[in-house]
C-alpha cells in the first residue's frame, strides 16, 4: 500500500504486515460465525413455517403445532433442570475439593478422573444409563411411590424399568458435571492469593475464607459453567433417546414409564420415518430449542452482569 | 490490650531453604517498631511468622519460639485461626474484598468471630472502626460502595479500618504505604502514632525517614552474603540506630553506602 502521488500526506501509522494478517483473520472469523448462525436460523424459520401455518389436524397428534412441540418444550427443560440441579453443588462441592482441601497429589488425580468422564461418548452414556442406573433406580422407585406418592414428583406408578424421567436427569447430570466442575475449579484455583491471605488474617477458618474469598470472586464462573452444562444438557440427543421411555404428555411425575420426550431425542428418533409436513414439524421443534438456549444464554449473561460492580474484576 | 511479644531463636524455613536465621527479639507493647533491611533478607518473612501466616504457603514452617504475653503462638494446642483474630495484618497491597461494600468489608472481621453481633452495634463498630482510621469523613456516605471503588490510600486505610475493627492485640504492617503518595503516606503515619496508644505495632518499611519518624526500636536485617538465610543483625532504639549503631553493616545501609 504504498503511494506514488507527490502531494505530501499526513504520514499514515504505519501497519505491519503481521499486525494486518491478523486483524483481518479475526474479522474474518468473527463476521464468519455471524454469518453461519443467520443461515442456520434463516434454513430453520423457512423449513418450519409451513408446520406453522398448517391446519391443526395435519400435524402429527392431530391437535396443532403448539400441542405438539408443548410437551417436548417440557420435557427438554425438566430434564435439564434436573440434572442440573443435581449436578451443580456436587460440581462446586468437587472443584472446592480439588482446589483447597485434597492433598496435592490426589487433587492432581482427581482432577483427571473427572475430566475423563467428559471424553465419553454419549451412547456409552445411554448404555450405561440403560443397563446400568435405570435397574439400579428401581427399588428406589417403588420405595418412593409406597412413602412418597403424596408429592406430585412421585406420583407413580413406579417403573419396572427404571427409564424415566429421574433416570434421564440423573444420567444427564453425569454428563455435564465434568464441564461445571471444570470450570468451576479453573475459576476457584484463580482466586486472587491477596484475597485469601486477608481473610486468613483476619482469623477466618478456610471454611470462612472459601466464602468471603473464593466463593464470590467465582460465582460468575460458576453460573458460566452451568449454563455450559445447561447448554449441553439441553441438547442432548442419544442419551436421552436411548434411556428414557416416552409417551408423550406433560407431567412432572418422575417416576412412570410414561413421560414427555424431549425436543433433540424426539428428532432423532421421528426423523428418519418423517417425510413432508412431518419434517417441517420435527424442524419447527428444533427452532424452539433454538430459541431456548438462546435465551438461557441471555438469561445467564444478565446473571453474571447483574452485580458487576462488585465483582472480582475491577 | 496491647500486648509484649519475644522470640527466640526463631529459624524460619520455605521448604527446605533457610530464609531467616536466629531471630532474637523483645517487641514492647504500646509502641512501633520498625524492620528495615534490603530487599529479600527475610522481613516480610519474619513478620508472617508473627501471626502464623507464614504456614499457609505450602512447605512452610518455623522452629523456635514465638510468645506473647506468656503464651507460645506455636504450642502445640494453639489454633492458629485465633492467633490471627489478636494478632492483625495489613499487607503491602490494599487488598479489600472486592465482593464486598466497604461496609462490609470493615464488618467483615467481627462477622468472622461468629457472634451474633446487633445491627445498630455492628453500625456503631463499624463507624469507630473508620474513624480509627481517619476514613469515615470521606465514605460515610457511600457505605454500601464497593471498596475497590476508592483510591489506593482510601483502600489501604480500609484495610486498616478492616484490622482495628477486631481489636487485636498486635497490629502487624508490611509495607504499607509503599503504594501510597507523600500525603496518604502522612495520614498513615499519623495513623499508626495514634494506634499504638492501643496496639503493638510492627511496620515493614523501606522509607528509613518513615522508620526514624513513627518508631521507638528499630530492627536492621542483613543477608550475610548470597544463598545465605536473614539474620536480625541489630535491634536497638530508634535513636541509636540512626545517629550510633552498634553495627557497622547498620551504618553502611542507613547511609546508602550499601553493598
Ligand atoms: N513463597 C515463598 N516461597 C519460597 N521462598 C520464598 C517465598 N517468599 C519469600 N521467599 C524467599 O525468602 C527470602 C526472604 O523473602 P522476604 O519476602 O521475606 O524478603 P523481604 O525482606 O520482605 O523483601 P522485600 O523488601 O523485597 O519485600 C527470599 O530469599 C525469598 O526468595
Ligand atoms: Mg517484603
Amino acid at each position: 500500500m504504498t503511494t506514488t502521488s507527490a502531494p505530501p500526506e499526513p504520514p499514515r501509522p504505519k501497519r505491519r504486515v503481521g499486525d494486518r494478517i491478523f486483524a483481518g483473520s479475526a474479522t474474518g472469523a468473527g463476521i464468519l460465525i455471524l454469518v453461519v448462525l443467520a443461515g442456520v436460523a434463516a434454513f430453520l424459520v423457512s423449513e418450519a413455517w409451513p408446520a406453522v401455518t398448517a391446519p391443526a389436524g395435519d400435524i402429527p397428534g392431530g391437535d396443532g403445532l403448539t400441542a405438539y412441540i408443548a410437551p417436548l418444550i417440557f420435557g427438554t427443560l425438566l430434564a435439564a433442570v434436573i440434572a442440573l440441579v443435581v449436578a451443580t453443588p456436587l460440581a462446586v462441592a468437587i472443584a472446592l475439593y480439588i482446589t483447597y482441601y485434597a492433598p496435592r497429589r490426589l487433587a492432581a488425580g482427581m482432577g483427571y478422573v473427572i475430566d475423563l468422564l467428559a471424553a465419553i461418548p454419549s451412547v456409552v452414556y445411554g448404555f450405561w444409563g440403560i443397563a446400568a442406573l435405570a435397574p439400579a433406580m428401581v427399588p428406589f422407585y417403588v420405595w418412593a411411590e409406597e412413602h412418597l406418592s403424596f408429592i406430585p414428583l412421585f406420583a407413580g406408578p413406579a417403573s419396572a424399568t427404571g427409564r424415566t424421567m429421574l433416570t434421564a436427569g440423573l444420567m444427564l447430570g453425569v454428563m455435564i458435571l465434568p464441564i461445571i466442575s471444570a470450570i468451576s475449579r479453573e475459576v476457584f484455583s484463580q482466586a486472587p492469593a491477596l484475597h485469601r491471605e486477608a481473610a486468613l488474617a483476619l482469623g477466618a477458618t478456610r471454611w470462612e475464607m472459601i466464602k468471603m474469598a473464593v466463593l464470590p470472586y467465582g460465582k460468575s464462573g460458576v453460573i458460566g459453567g452451568a449454563m455450559l452444562g445447561l447448554g449441553r444438557a439441553l441438547g442432548e440427543t442419544l442419551a436421552i433417546a436411548i434411556v428414557l421411555s416416552a409417551s408423550g404428555g406433560i407431567t412432572f411425575n418422575l417416576i412412570s414409564n410414561s413421560n414427555p420426550s424431549t425436543i433433540a431425542a424426539n428428532i432423532a428418533l421421528k426423523f428418519p420415518e418423517s417425510t413432508g409436513l412431518d419434517v417441517n414439524t420435527l424442524i419447527a421443534s428444533g427452532l424452539a430449542l433454538f430459541v431456548i438456549t438462546l435465551a438461557v444464554n441471555m438469561l445467564a449473561r444478565w446473571v453474571v452482569n447483574r452485580r458487576a460492580d462488585f465483582s472480582g474484576a475491577n | 490490650m496491647a500486648k509484649r511479644i519475644d522470640v527466640s531463636d526463631l529459624d524460619i524455613y520455605y521448604g527446605n531453604f533457610l530464609a531467616v536465621q536466629g531471630v532474637n527479639i523483645s517487641i514492647e507493647p504500646r509502641s512501633i517498631t520498625a524492620l528495615i533491611g534490603p530487599s529479600g533478607c527475610g522481613k516480610s518473612t519474619f513478620l508472617r511468622s508473627l501471626n502464623r501466616m507464614h504456614e499457609v504457603i505450602p512447605g512452610a514452617r518455623v522452629e523456635g519460639k514465638v510468645v506473647i504475653d506468656g503464651q507460645d503462638l506455636y504450642g502445640a494446642d494453639v489454633d492458629p485461626v485465633d492467633v490471627r483474630r489478636q494478632i492483625g495484618m495489613v499487607f503491602q497491597r490494599p487488598n479489600p474484598f472486592p465482593t464486598m461494600s466497604i461496609y462490609d468489608n470493615v464488618a467483615a472481621g467481627l462477622r468472622l468471630n461468629a457472634k451474633k453481633v446487633k445491627k445498630a452495634e455492628l453500625d456503631d463498630l463499624v463507624e469507630r472502626s473508620l474513624k480509627g482510621a481517619n476514613l469515615w469523613t470521606e465514605v460515610k456516605d457511600r457505605l454500601n460502595r464497593p471498596g475497590s471503588g476508592l483510591s489506593g490510600g482510601q483502600q489501604q486505610r480500609l484495610c486498616i479500618a478492616r484490622a482495628i475493627a477486631v481489636e487485636p492485640e498486635v497490629l502487624l504492617m508490611d509495607e504499607p504505604c509503599s503504594a501510597l503518595d507523600p500525603i496518604s503516606t502522612l495520614a498513615i503515619e499519623d495513623l499508626m502514632t495514634e494506634l499504638k496508644e492501643r496496639f503493638t505495632i510492627v511496620i515493614v518499611t523501606h522509607n528509613m525517614q518513615q522508620a526514624a519518624r513513627v518508631s521507638e526500636s528499630t530492627g536492621f536485617f542483613n543477608l550475610a552474603g548470597v544463598g545465605q538465610p536473614g539474620r536480625l543483625v541489630e535491634f536497638n532504639p530508634t535513636e541509636k540506630i540512626f545517629s550510633n549503631p552498634d553495627e557497622k553493616a547498620t551504618e553502611d545501609y542507613i547511609s546508602g553506602r550499601f553493598g
